[in-house]
């Protein structure tokens, strides 16, 4: 059984804590399980489900990228599937 | 709680008393090297600026040497000089004496005819400076005066989901206790500085906060160039970190919860005492070396990948989740803290387990690092050399 780390319910992506192959079934902590669609490297993130090119990425419950291609549910998400988008400093001010 | 170290005559307490030997540039950092190396309690670092810069690049040569002088872990400075300078020996040496009250001599070698007559009376005055520091006695001082640098450096993703929230509880203990801590590497705010900017104890520190972000990428567009395409780094990658958003919101996690009282430029000292940050960038040397500049008496640095660097005036005591980096490179690393990914170490206790490591090097255990004798700096630079 592998594992991986969802950090906050917002999520689409959890942590694998260990290598997963395709067609392991990924025991989420905290909360579910997902059937790897590709081989992942431990330590790099899993799609908990379909995310489409456009989609924000959110971990921590925080935006870290937006897709640049579909991704599968159980699929890789890594540098080579998703992107930083500059920030809005000025909206940020209070 | 409290800790043996030494107190210096401006309040402040080391928790090392070296003698510092001290280039003024790139040309006196060999001769430095020497002597340090024929005296026992003296250490010496390598600096590569302090000639041929342009007005904002020598400002930040001369913050991070005055501050290395002056940071508490210093008992007195021996200048290594050569003469043709920006700023030459005797003048760094009247700086530092107008900011501190502990023994700094110089030597030119230009002046002095060459490096090895420099070097016999740079050694004489650092044996005898060196000497006089094994008469202070330690004394007990309250964790107060401790000002905890806190950094990272090869990060992966074990480092936001577990190090450096066990560093951040570190941190808000620290601050409970009355003690000081500085988060710097701003470059590793963006996307999440708005999370960050919201333990600002002011609306003007919270947008200080957002303006260094702001800065920062606009000061590099300036020069035609994108942070994004150097952070995250490819070992960053590798360990799965894929945007700077994401190394962000796992690095701005080792500063704690605590209310936000000071935002400090590179390289100053602060005047508050908590939890404080400061501007520099994400290059992990870099960023210990204003750290250093600014006063910190400690570091603490979480790693993912692994890392063997140390600080000569600074203790630095790395730590890991990563399992797999501890025992692969545990000559290098001092606290394994992968029992929170296995699930056998709650983010409090490995809180306090960092407390007691921290308390541990403040009363004199040597980090790794610090017992191999490594010396690592890196002045963060405006332009190009001129």
């Amino acid at each position: 059984m592998t594992n991986a780390i969802l950090l906050d319910k917002k999520d689409n992506v959890a942590t694998c804590t260990t290598a997963a192959t395709a067609g392991d079934a990924i025991k989420i902590l905290g909360g579910g399980e997902i059937i790897c669609r590709e081989d992942i490297p431990i330590w790099h993130k899993v799609a908990l489900k379909k995310i489409a090119k456009g989609d924000k990425i959110f971990k921590y419950g925080e935006i870290i990228g937006e897709a640049s291609s579909d991704i599968l549910a159980g699929g890789w998400v890594s540098h080579e599937n998703i992107f930083s988008v500059p920030r809005d400093y000025a909206s940020e001010m209070i | 709680m409290n800790f043996w170290g030494y107190k210096r005559a401006d309040g402040r307490a080391g928790i090392r008393n070296h003698v510092l030997i001290l280039p003024t540039c790139a040309c006196g950092s060999e001769t430095a090297r020497i002597v340090a190396s024929q005296v026992r309690g003296a250490v010496n670092i390598i600096f590569n600026t302090g000639c041929s810069d342009v007005q904002a690049n020598t400002d930040m040569s001369q913050k991070i040497l005055t501050g290395f002088a002056c940071n508490p872990n210093v008992f007195g400075v021996v200048i290594i000089g050569l003469g043709c300078e920006t700023v030459p020996h005797a003048k760094l040496r009247d700086k530092i004496k107008s900011m501190t009250s502990k023994p700094v001599v110089s030597f030119g070698i230009q002046e002095e005819g060459g490096t090895l007559k420099t070097i016999e009376k740079a050694v004489r005055a650092a044996r005898d400076l060196a000497a006089e520091a094994g008469l202070q006695q330690k004394e007990l001082c309250d964790i107060s005066e401790l000002l905890l640098g806190i950094e990272c450096g090869g990060s992966d993703a074990t480092s936001g989901i577990a190090s450096n929230p066990a560093v951040g509880e570190l941190s808000d203990k620290l601050v409970d206790l009355g003690a000081s801590t500085l988060m710097s590497e701003s470059i590793e705010w963006i996307g999440g500085e708005h999370v960050l900017a919201k333990r600002a104890a002011t609306p003007e520190l919270h947008n200080k906060i957002i303006r260094i972000c702001a800065d920062y990428e606009a000061h590099l567009k300036a020069a035609g160039q994108d942070c994004r395409a150097g952070q995250p780094t490819p070992g960053n990658k590798f360990g799965g970190l894929s945007t700077i958003d994401e190394k962000s919101l796992g690095c701005i996690r080792k500063g704690g919860t605590r209310p936000i009282v000071e935002v400090l430029e590179q390289a100053t000292r602060p005047t508050r005492r908590g939890a404080i940050v400061m501007d520099t960038a994400g290059y992990d040397i870099s960023s210990i070396t204003s750290m250093v500049a600014a006063g910190c008496n400690a570091i603490i640095f979480t790693t993912g990948r692994g890392t063997p660097t140390g600080n000569a005036i600074v203790p630095v005591l790395k730590v890991t989740a990563n399992a797999q980096t501890y025992s692969w490179m545990e000559d290098n690393i001092d606290v394994d803290l992968s029992g929170i990914i296995a699930g056998e170490l709650t983010i409090a206790d490995a809180g306090d387990l960092l407390l007691k490591k921290i308390h541990d090097v403040c009363n004199g255990r040597l980090t790794k690092a610090e017992a191999y004798g490594f010396s690592d700096i890196a002045v963060d630079h405006v332009c190009r050399f001129v």
